[in-house]
């Protein structure tokens, strides 16, 4: 059952995303579409009111000043959103504003496409900062990450041009053919299913054997689950996040919000294939992502099948702690993997209550940069980073100047791509080293000795790659956790893009040189194992001394 | 600095353009069509049970687990997130603690115990358990009840889900509904 489970998924991943991807191509590059006729005067006006002529494409630096002074705003109204929640309206449960500090983190943490939360939705925000903020930037974090990939695909494309589009233009284009139309119908698929969709205060009845009160906390959470699944952002509008049946209530439900999770990053390596006019690019970026998943998956699955320990007088069976009865082992080993392997971070079980080496797996799949499918958009990005480093360090190797899509790739090219590989590691592990170094450290865990290192680990990595998820025994809403864990995910997202975007405008100035018989192939089978390879040997080299410390010594001293 | 601040304009504009798309028109739409098509999910799912005297008495979410540890109730999964390691001496204390709870509740069964009902699930209020955790409580439930156990049994396979398209997800049982069942009250879905 299992196996055919995984199976189905990911066949239909790779159906559906080979169409989509050809879709957002015709987006990328201004083609009409079906929703044209609908969208284009909506598009118009927003134009219109912000002053942006639609042909006018923008050199490197103002595109980049611009998705800064876009995130800086973002950042700045949603922070005043929360502090102010009590005075604004659609507030049915009179929730006061949100602290500082939380506040400035969860803004930090939505800006960044990260979705860390230190809070629970249901007991902390109104449904005004719900709509009007989470799901705002929902929208408008992955559409940032969608519009660096456009720009670093039209530096490969370009020759010899100063310019690489319009920021507004991507990012109004993104949202409103995109993730506006795909939201609208997963969102009504789930409130079909039963997630909730609706204003009304929560609903308190008396419960069956009596006694107790039985909340049922309700809100617009359907429209605001739909793109936090399909944008990579992953923040629950429920504290539980889709381990809450009302935010996941069936099996079904189940399987188009793990669907939704990967198909926007899969479906984007075809649209890269068809941008650079080379099916097999983009063909062979998505095996590595496939191959790199299912031996993730793999891992996860056999982990919590026959890892967990068993007792007596109970049937032997898999690790069912922290696990929701709909998905079992199988489904809730296809999202762990899919979550942590795209950028995403939304849950339908709790991580720190996976067996050791299944925990250990999604942490692994983080700590490669997120570029296993990644985030939207900025997953691919990074994975490009790779790909240029492989083709460098290939060109090393036999004494030529590497050179990736008929363009050369040149110190300063390379130095672009140090930032966008290597920020991620080093912020997680500096984070992590200063973290457990402050004196009231243990008292924010849950689990204690190598476990408890673990959730301190899982939550760093998890901040300095823009994933969001958590090992949700570490006790996240401090002032110190909330502020240095902002900052680091501000600096994990917003340093990489600068980086990809300094490096799609030198790309795009170079000519590009003739293909010849030396040129080393990047579409064959022993570049897609070169590139596994440098991606396992940089993962495996930054972080296997704390995963000693952490999942593997939990595993051998238990 | 000055090319910051010239981008600041459009990016304040943008993002209150942004805000009225998708946090108020996107919201307002879906919450619309929602409440027309489906206004009984999409308020809560909420079990109205109909009384004799013609009122209605509202037993919370069918999605929301309750608490029960009555022996003539199904009982639900724990009702707690424990954020343990499954391997952590904490945890298999826990799990412990609660199989001598099962045993105690009822000491004439030699069945192993399925372990959905010995560990806490990952929202705290999973409304399911397994149809194997269900049939596990069938003796103890009819003997409690006076009924036969085929009646007790029959009532668990009507609120029993199967898997999507046969093959994915795991089956599970509506605890709160088997419950409601048992104690002869109806509602309408």
């Amino acid at each position: 059952m299992v196996i055919l489970q995984d199976i189905f998924f990911i066949s239909l991943l790779i159906l559906a995303a080979i169409p989509l991807g050809l879709y957002i191509h015709k987006i990328m590059i201004g083609q009409k579409v079906f929703l044209t006729p609908v969208l284009a005067p909506v598009e118009r006006i927003v134009y219109k009111i912000c002053g942006v002529k639609a042909n006018e494409e923008m050199r490197p630096k103002r595109y980049l000043l611009a998705i800064l002074a876009f995130s800086l705003v973002g950042l700045i109204v949603l922070f005043l959103i929360q502090l102010l929640q009590g005075w604004l309206p659609l507030n049915p449960q009179q929730f006061s504003g949100v602290r500082w500090d939380l506040a400035l983190n969860t803004s930090a943490s939505y800006v960044s496409n990260t979705n860390w939360q230190a809070y629970a939705g249901e007991t902390t925000l109104s449904y005004l900062t719900q709509a009007l903020g989470m799901t705002v930037q929902n929208f408008v974090s992955a559409a940032t990450g969608i519009a660096v990939l456009f720009v670093l695909i039209r530096g490969f494309i370009q020759r010899e041009k100063e310019t690489i589009g319009n920021f507004w233009v991507d990012l109004t284009r993104v949202t409103l053919y995109v993730l506006i139309p795909l939201s609208i119908v997963i969102a009504l698929v789930l409130v079909s299913q039963g997630v909730v969709q609706t204003f009304l205060p929560n609903h308190i009845a008396s419960s069956l054997a009596g006694g107790l009160s039985q909340v049922t906390p309700l809100g617009p959470a359907a429209s605001q689950i739909a793109i936090k699944q399909l944008g990579t952002n992953g923040g629950g509008f429920f504290g539980t996040n889709s381990a809450f049946p009302l935010e996941n209530p069936n099996t079904f439900s189940n399987f188009i919000e793990t669907f939704s999770l990967l198909i926007i990053p899969s479906a984007l390596c075809f649209t890269f294939g068809k941008a650079v006019k080379d099916h097999k690019q983009g063909r062979s970026i998505i095996t590595v992502m496939l191959i790199l998943f299912i031996v993730g998956l793999t891992v996860i699955t056999i982990s919590e099948q026959y890892l967990a320990p068993q007792f007596a007088g109970v049937v032997v069976s898999g690790n069912m702690e922290g696990k929701e009865v709909i998905n079992g082992i199988g489904a809730s080993a296809l999202w762990g993997a899919s979550t942590t392997a795209a950028s995403n971070g939304a849950v339908n079980a709790t991580p720190d209550s996976f067996t050791a080496f299944g925990g250990m797996t999604m942490l692994v799949l983080m700590q490669l940069g997120e570029i296993v499918f990644g985030g939207v958009g900025s997953g691919l990005y990074a994975m490009l980073g790779f790909v240029m480093l492989t083709v460098f360090i290939a060109g090393l190797m036999v004494g030529r100047t590497p050179e990736y899509l008929s363009k050369k790739i040149e110190p300063y090219d390379m130095r672009m791509v140090c930032l966008i590989i290597f920020t991620p590691p080093l912020v997680a592990l500096l984070s992590t080293a200063v973290a457990v170094l402050m004196p009231g450290a243990a008292g924010w865990l849950t689990n204690s000795g190598a476990h408890g290192f673990s959730e301190i680990l899982y939550g760093y990595t998890s901040m300095a790659n823009n994933n969001g998820s958590a090992f949700a025994g570490l006790q996240a809403n401090t002032v110190f956790t909330n502020l240095v864990g902002g900052a680091v995910m501000l600096l994990v997202r917003f340093l990489p893009i600068s980086a990809t975007i300094l490096l799609a405008g030198n790309m795009s100035r170079k000519k590009s040189v003739a293909v010849s018989e030396g040129t080393l192939s990047t579409t064959n089978g022993i570049f897609v194992g070169l590139l596994i390879a440098i991606i396992l040997i940089v993962g495996a080299l930054a972080f296997l001394p704390a995963l000693a410390l952490g999942p593997i010594a939990s595993f051998f001293t238990n | 600095m000055k090319t910051f601040l010239k981008q600041l304009r459009p990016a304040i504009i943008c993002l209150l353009a942004m805000t009225l798309i998708c946090g108020v028109i996107y919201t307002v739409l879906v919450t619309g069509i929602a409440q027309l098509a489906f206004s009984k999910q999409a308020n809560g799912s909420i079990i109205a049970v109909s009384l004799e005297d013609g009122s209605k008495k509202s037993y919370g979410s069918a999605l929301i687990g309750q608490e029960f540890t009555g022996s003539e109730y199904l009982i639900g999964r724990p009702m707690m997130v424990s954020n343990l390691s499954p391997n952590s001496t904490e945890q298999q204390a826990l799990v412990q603690g609660r199989i001598d709870w099962w045993k105690d509740l009822d000491p004439g069964s030699s069945a192993d115990i399925p372990i959905d009902l010995v560990t806490a699930s990952g929202s705290g209020v999973d409304p399911s358990i397994s149809p194997a955790a269900a049939k596990y409580q069938v003796p103890r439930i009819a003997a409690a009840r006076n009924i036969s156990e085929d009646q007790v049994q029959a009532i668990i396979d009507k609120y029993t889900s199967g898997r999507f398209l046969g093959f994915v997800g795991e089956p599970s049982v509506n605890v709160l509904k088997v419950n409601l069942t048992l104690d002869g009250l109806s509602w309408t879905d």
